[in-house]
């Protein structure tokens, strides 16, 4: 009897503890909805409603008129979009033949790779902008484009060599045997084997494109090249006439840029993590 | 029970057994063909602005000036390291990376042992936590800066009027008592479902079959933990907290969000972005970013040798 008592308190605290754990982490999302559907009069009043009288969608029309913003989503898709294509070709003819060749110099280009996963963007921000100036790409998509490759790739790389590594040995032998070249290999054999990671690294990429700040407040400088992130950062000037923040249009694009985001992770929840896990290495 | 795709360095499967030192030589140059690419972004965008930050670190370059380029030594780091800006903004960084992955990993851990046991709907909690990471972080820090708003604000509104705790509502943001912690609690927020999910990860790949032993043995549960889960988890742990420290010290977004360019709560990262694109001083700032380089170099260095130390 006691026992039963225990067991059935201590799995009410356990579920109280969730509670809170899902409360903290959604809350944040909660009021910026509440706040994309608040009327500008209920929005700035105190005390706060927490759930507006008379909700309204005039915050979303104005994102969806708002020119600057349109094109900072289209910006942003080409932007992730040509980063991750370049980054997933790339990589895997590099990933294919890291994880299936064996070669001399094998090992010094994994530790360079390996490193490279950690490199702080920070650190060449300078000489970045410099070669960016110098090959006329200041305010230029490109730009964005190819700097972004830095942290794209070598992950990349790095999570489909282990993917690679993972197929089993007679693949090749067979495919050869066949006549197929290694190349043949690789795109006929390999590549629908390794469709998962490709997934996996796709993602990542796109989303780490896709929010990326530091260069992209560094190499753009117009409206009409702007990417998402700096978009959302410049809302406070760019509307609401300039004498008063206009939030709730904020949250409005806030919740648009954000629930494809969601959507993604629901869907691919297994991939990410699992590339996630992969990207911290154990050497 | 995730399927765990580990690179491994050290063992190469042989794709092709050693025939005759042909097929070898074929081998090793479409190898290098393939890398080729790869190689040539890394060497582009990566090693030579590397060098060219080294290098300019020693100039007096300018962004975009006709100027003539001259080595003046060490006297770009002489003038980093006597500025009270950048001493300040390296207290302000690695204060954050203190207090943030401190909290990262207390409540990172606890989470990720409340969700590793069995529940209804623990699939839909492990998609949950991946939200916060996978937003903008501009987007988290607009959507918090708008929860501190001095008036509007529903933290104050929560606060002052629903719990009474606070007698009158706080300008979390410039108020500099404030200011810190509030920056830090966002960073927590975005960060500690990720720990979380690393720590669930490494949690997942212990053998159920140890604590049937360590029961059996009469182990409780706190024991169990500290001798048995603590040890076991080591490596995520190290990986965990090398990518959170890194994060943090190369903090900028949520800072360049939250505060823009002051003087008195600006991190490293934000000094050495004004400096280089703001100011356009190439050679100062990249003695900045070289600095950056190597604090975060020391920490890194610091974290592995103390886990090897304990290891042993």
């Amino acid at each position: 009897m006691t026992r039963g008592w225990s067991h059935f308190a201590s799995r009410v605290l356990f579920y109280i503890v969730l509670t809170v754990i899902f409360v903290y982490i959604v809350f944040p999302f909660y009021w910026a909805f509440r706040s994309s559907v608040t009327p500008n009069v209920e929005l700035f009043v105190t005390p706060v409603h927490w759930w507006p009288d008379n909700p309204t969608i005039e915050h979303y029309q104005e994102v969806f008129t708002n020119g600057d913003f349109l094109i900072a989503l289209r910006n942003s898709t080409i932007v992730a979009a040509s980063t991750t294509l370049l980054s997933l070709f790339i990589g895997t003819v590099g990933a294919y033949a890291l994880g299936r060749f064996k070669f001399r110099g094998r090992l010094p280009v994994m530790y360079l790779i390996l490193s490279m996963t950690m490199f702080p963007a920070i650190a060449i921000l300078g000489s970045l902008f410099d070669m960016v100036r110098r090959l006329g790409l200041y305010n230029q998509l490109p730009a964005l484009i190819i700097t972004y490759l830095v942290f794209t790739l070598p992950f990349t790389v790095w999570v489909l060599t282990s993917f690679f590594q993972a197929l089993p040995k007679e693949l090749e032998e067979a495919a050869y045997v066949d006549g197929a070249s290694p190349l043949e290999t690789l795109y006929k054999v390999m590549l629908p084997l390794i469709a998962p990671g490709l997934v996996t690294t796709g993602l990542l990429a796109f989303i780490n494109a896709w929010n990326e700040f530091l260069f992209a407040v560094s190499f753009l400088q117009t409206p009409d090249k702007r990417t998402v992130p700096l978009a959302i950062f410049l809302f406070n000037t760019s509307t609401g006439g300039g004498f008063e923040i206009p939030w709730g249009t904020i949250m409005a694009g806030t919740i648009v840029v954000t629930v494809p985001l969601i959507v993604l992770v629901l869907i691919f929840q297994n991939r990410i993590i699992s590339g996630l896990t992969a990207g911290a290495v154990k050497g | 029970m995730s399927v765990r795709a580990e690179t491994r360095v050290q063992t190469a499967p042989v794709a092709v057994p050693k025939v005759h030192s042909k097929l070898v030589q074929a081998q090793t140059r479409l190898a290098w063909f393939l890398l080729a690419p790869s190689l040539l972004v890394v060497v582009l965008v990566a090693l030579i602005p590397l060098a060219q930050t080294i290098w300019q670190s020693l100039t007096n370059a300018r962004l975009a000036s006709e100027r003539p380029v001259m080595f003046v030594g060490l006297a770009n780091y002489v003038d980093v390291l006597t500025d009270p800006d950048f001493r300040w903004a390296v207290w302000i960084t690695v204060q954050f990376a203190v207090v943030t992955v401190f909290f990262e990993f207390i409540l990172g851990l606890i989470i990720a042992l409340v969700v590793n046991s069995n529940f209804k709907g623990r699939g839909f909690m492990r998609a949950a936590m991946l939200v916060p990471w996978a937003i903008i972080t501009v987007v988290s820090a607009q959507m918090w800066k708008w929860m501190y708003n001095d008036v509007y604000g529903v933290i104050n509104d929560f606060l002052v009027v629903r719990l009474g705790i606070l007698e009158s509502n706080v300008a979390w943001i410039s108020n500099p008592a404030t200011q810190m912690p509030a920056i830090e609690a966002v960073d927590i927020w975005k960060a500690t479902p990720f720990v979380a999910l690393l720590l669930l990860a490494g949690l997942q790949v212990i053998p159920g079959d140890i604590y049937e032993a360590a029961r059996v043995d009469g182990a409780n549960g706190l024991h169990q933990f500290w001798s048995l889960t603590l040890p076991l988890l080591k490596p995520a742990i190290l990986v965990t907290l090398i990518f959170r420290t890194l994060d943090a010290l190369r903090v900028f977004d949520v800072f360049y969000v939250m505060f823009g360019s002051n003087p008195t709560t600006m991190p490293m990262a934000v000094y050495a972005q004004q400096n280089l694109v703001t100011f356009s001083l190439l050679g100062y700032g990249s003695a900045v970013a070289m600095v950056i380089f190597l604090i975060i170099g020391i920490f890194v260095v610091t974290y592995m040798t103390l886990f090897r130390v304990e290891a042993s």
